[in-house]
């Protein structure tokens, strides 16, 4: 066991720790490999150029924040506590956005409010191309996710409280401030430190529709690919570190004070039937699903045209792709190659590692330290980890240099990139696991795999395959670690949108971007099939 | 008999066609556009079919960055398409071979390395123009430009997109190209009056040709070549060529220091000056290492050749930094209150 452990930390040291090493060290350092110390954080702090893009950045992250989880929460709301109709197909339309890569949004806006716009109207002479644009792509894709948090928080409530409230003849308003609000508030926390993150972090969004407006996210970007200075690069990467790493450590903080609010006596919530609510939700949902709908829709339409604006007429030419930037159709087929890697290899990894942390006895130090190293990617942006790899990989005195443009160091940095969340899924469904079970099975000395792959793994199927399709989906539409690391033989189909779209082949991007969304929205189809057929099988013994 | 002599000669393509006889995979780095790739293949595999490239495709900008990030350990065998201002930025790191191809004496003076034996030698030349969508020009009531000044003029504000040079191969050829007609101090005061009418800086070459294309922008500052080909794709498109003259920069050639197929990179350097494989590439660009072979191409202006500048590409490498250094200060920042 303790062999298994040492293996997978050996992995997290490999594919994440000494990676950073590496880039850390890069930025004390000049074009010749020489230590200058500070001079390289001197150099960007006397540019003011650069130094703007934090604040812009911060900006950014923090607009979005504020509208991405009112959003989410209001709809989450209206899906847990009102009776509205359709609440399944509204649940199922906002989650879409995860399905997409970020460069998506981007596209559609430029369709619908553009010089050519669709409705460029709506803007009111308003310029799409800058910060309007990157937040409405930002609140786009990061709402799932602001959903899916919030919606856990606001589904434990304890009716009684909302039964002690009306008692006491609080009023609705009330009810909702004294009530509702303090018991999803580690939730919004939550989400809004996600939405933060993913936000400050992300590359597709201001890459397409951020025109002029500089972020630390693109100027990484542009130092590294537009002027090869990589120490800058370097030094760019952490600075943007560093909010992502404070909003990640705060929430883990603030995660550790919530205490059970659900007690074993509670009674769930049920919502009442209220005409002008449930209405007022509906409507609500309505215009969020609108609003996704139509970005997916455009972007469908777009690739679908000849020659917008001047030539309407249907045509295919767009998913001529062998004749764009980017790679072509094999991208595509490589995408594919990479997400069931990701999946498969990512999904026996994580589960094994959780395993170890979770249900592992004795060296205790060495598992806290696993658990540090399993939690840190979440705090590390993408890109930041893709410079990591070209500095780490290709020196030429390390040995793993083979994997250097191979599948392989995609598949080893996506699986590192995802790790978190992942992680965390396989952690909470081991901790539902009585540790009864262990103890019985050593009792009875049967060995630890015996007791793993008997118990532990049919038990957990259903939180094996969330996190196999968390890995593929994002495999699919991940841009930003691996935009640094294809090869000859493995472009990417997320890669080649951007691509196709910085070339101004614009309607080919949306049709690559789209062909990504029915993969990854066929695949979470056949996942929900396959679920309910295991559930079935695996879990009966959950129901009497 | 007859059969069997069918047989042979059917077994014998068979062999011949086939990858595993003996081919050497050259791995080939490249910015030429994504459409053409594999039609330079396919010639030069007409003369050596046993040579096999494997293509590294990206825009000028992140090839370099690939090439030079992988200093230590290079990948690539041979250089086929890139800007040669982004060859003597190699050049100057020791990464480059010399090698003299065979049939050099051919080849246009400007088209090689000065060195002996040169380090890269002269594919095409790509030059900078002005694309106009004529639909858009005439909706918002715009002139027709004819020099690199008309465009300073404010009727232009908003309708003009230009690359980024700090991303783009092509933009940094605009501004070094700028600096030398006007001279270091008009050139800057040239740039400020366009900044005054740029739309937004883009990241790629391409860009604003394919977005003035698409009626995104009135006028695209990009190269020719790109918009002979969205022109063909039927676009409103009018290619301007500025009267003051032109910048331009070569597509090039050259062998990477270490690679261990030094033969098939020799052979592949050979046939890539030869009049075949410059026929080729006049099928899409105006003006070619070997000039005298070179036919008018369909939609490019004619008067290209004696518009181009006496372009100074050590010059422009030389001062590389500080130029981009410069401009980004002026410029990089256009979305930021202005005060």
């Amino acid at each position: 066991m303790l062999v298994f452990m040492g293996v997978i930390a050996c992995y997290l040291v490999v594919a994440l720790a000494l990676p950073l090493y590496a880039i850390l060290s890069k930025s004390f350092k000049n074009n010749d490999g020489e230590f200058v110390g500070l001079a390289n954080y001197l150099e960007y702090f006397n540019t003011p150029s650069l130094t703007y893009s934090i604040q812009n950045s911060l900006t950014i992250s923090i607009i979005t924040t504020l509208i991405s989880v009112t959003i989410a929460f209001t709809l989450a709301y209206g899906l847990s506590r009102s009776c509205m109709r359709l609440k399944g197909l509204f649940k199922i339309i906002a989650l879409v956005p995860i399905l997409v890569p970020s460069l998506l949004p981007g596209i559609a806006l430029v369709y619908l409010f553009g010089r050519q716009g669709l409705i460029k109207e709506l803007l009111f002479g308003h310029d799409i191309y800058g910060p309007i644009g990157i937040v409405i792509s930002e609140v786009f894709f990061t709402l799932p996710h602001a959903l899916i948090i919030i919606m856990t928080a606001l589904s434990i409530a304890d009716a009684r409280l909302y039964e002690a409230a009306q008692s006491l003849n609080a009023g609705k308003v009330k009810t909702f401030f004294t009530v509702t609000l303090p018991g999803a508030r580690y939730g919004l926390i939550s989400a809004g430190f996600v939405v933060f993150t993913l936000t400050i972090t992300d590359f597709g969004a201001p890459k397409v529709i951020g025109g002029d407006f500089n972020v630390l996210a693109t100027d990484i970007y542009k130092q590294v690919i537009g002027q090869q200075n990589f120490e800058m690069g370097a030094v760019v990467s952490l600075i943007l570190l560093l909010p992502a790493g404070v909003a990640f450590t705060v929430d883990r903080i603030m995660q550790r004070k919530q205490v059970a609010l659900l007690s074993a006596r509670a009674v769930a919530y049920e919502p009442k039937p209220s005409t002008s609510f449930d209405w007022i939700m509906f409507s609500w949902a309505t215009i969020v699903s609108i609003f996704i709908l139509t970005i997916l829709g455009t972007c469908q339409y777009a690739a679908l045209i000849k020659f917008y604006p001047y030539d309407l007429t249907l045509s295919l030419k767009n998913y001529q792709f062998d004749l764009m930037d980017g790679g072509g159709w094999e991208s595509f087929y490589n995408s594919l190659e990479l997400a069931c890697w990701t999946a498969v290899i990512g999904t026996v990894l994580v589960f094994l590692g959780a395993y170890m942390v979770e249900k592992g006895k004795g060296f205790h130090l060495g598992r806290s330290l696993f658990q540090f190293l399993a939690m840190l990617p979440m705090a590390v942006p993408g890109l930041v980890l893709g410079l990591a790899y070209i500095f780490f990989f290709n020196s030429p005195n390390n040995p793993l240099n083979f994997l250097y443009h191979t599948m392989a160091i995609l598949v080893i940095s996506t699986v590192t990139h995802f790790y978190t969340v992942a992680h965390l899924t396989a952690v909470t469904a081991l901790k539902q696991m009585d540790p009864e079970f262990e103890s019985v099975a050593s009792s009875l000395k049967t060995p630890f795999y015996r007791t793993f792959t008997r118990i532990t793994v049919p038990v957990c199927l259903p939180a094996i395959l969330d996190i196999s399709i968390y890995l593929f989906v994002n495999a699919m539409t991940t841009v930003s670690a691996v935009v640094f690391l294809y090869g000859p033989h493995t472009s990417l189909a997320s890669v080649a949108v951007l691509n196709m779209d910085d070339a101004g082949d614009i309607a080919p991007a949306a049709a690559m971007g789209m062909m990504i969304f029915y993969t990854n929205a066929s695949v979470r189809i056949l996942h929900g099939l396959l679920s309910r057929g295991v559930l079935r099988k695996t879990q009966s013994w959950r129901s009497r | 008999m007859k059969f069997t002599k069918f047989l042979a000669a059917a077994v014998m393509t068979g062999v011949m066609a086939s990858p595993v006889f003996a081919a050497t995979e050259l791995t080939v780095y490249t910015a030429v556009e994504a459409e053409d790739l594999k039609k330079y293949a396919e010639r030069f595999n007409e003369d050596h079919p046993d040579i096999n490239i494997n293509w590294v495709r990206d825009s000028t900008g992140i090839v370099t960055a690939k090439l030079l990030a992988e200093k230590e350990n290079p990948q690539a065998d041979v250089i086929w398409g890139l800007a040669a201002t982004s060859l003597l930025l190699m050049k100057s790191e020791d990464m480059l071979e010399p090698y003299a191809p065979a049939g050099l004496d051919g080849l246009d003076s400007k088209f090689r390395d000065k060195s002996e034996p040169p380090t890269w030698t002269g594919m095409d030349a790509w030059v900078a123009a002005i694309c106009v969508n004529t639909v858009e020009a005439e909706a918002n009531n715009l002139p027709m430009p004819a020099s690199w000044q008309d465009l300073t003029n404010p009727v232009y504000k908003g309708h003009i997109a230009m690359p980024n040079p700090n991303s783009s191969g092509t933009g940094f050829l605009d501004v070094s190209s700028w600096l030398q007609i006007f001279g270091e101090d008009d050139g800057w005061a040239f740039m400020d009056g366009l900044h005054q009418n740029i739309h937004h800086y883009t990241h790629s070459g391409s860009k604003p040709c394919k977005q003035a294309a698409s009626g995104e922008v009135a006028i695209g500052v990009s190269f020719a070549f790109r918009g002979a080909k969205s022109k063909a794709d039927g676009a409103p498109l009018e290619i301007i060529i500025p009267s003051e003259g032109i910048g331009w920069d070569m597509e090039a050639t050259a062998i990477v220091k270490g690679t261990d197929n030094m033969e098939a990179a020799k052979t592949l350097v050979d046939w890539s000056i030869t009049d075949k494989a410059n026929m080729m590439y006049n099928e899409g660009y105006a003006v070619i290492g070997k000039q005298a072979l070179a036919k008018p191409v369909e939609h490019f202006p004619s008067n290209i050749p004696e518009s181009m500048i006496d372009n100074d590409f050590e010059w422009a490498a030389n001062n590389r930094k500080r130029i981009l250094a410069e401009w980004q200060k002026r410029y990089d920042s256009k979305s930021e209150p202005k005060s």
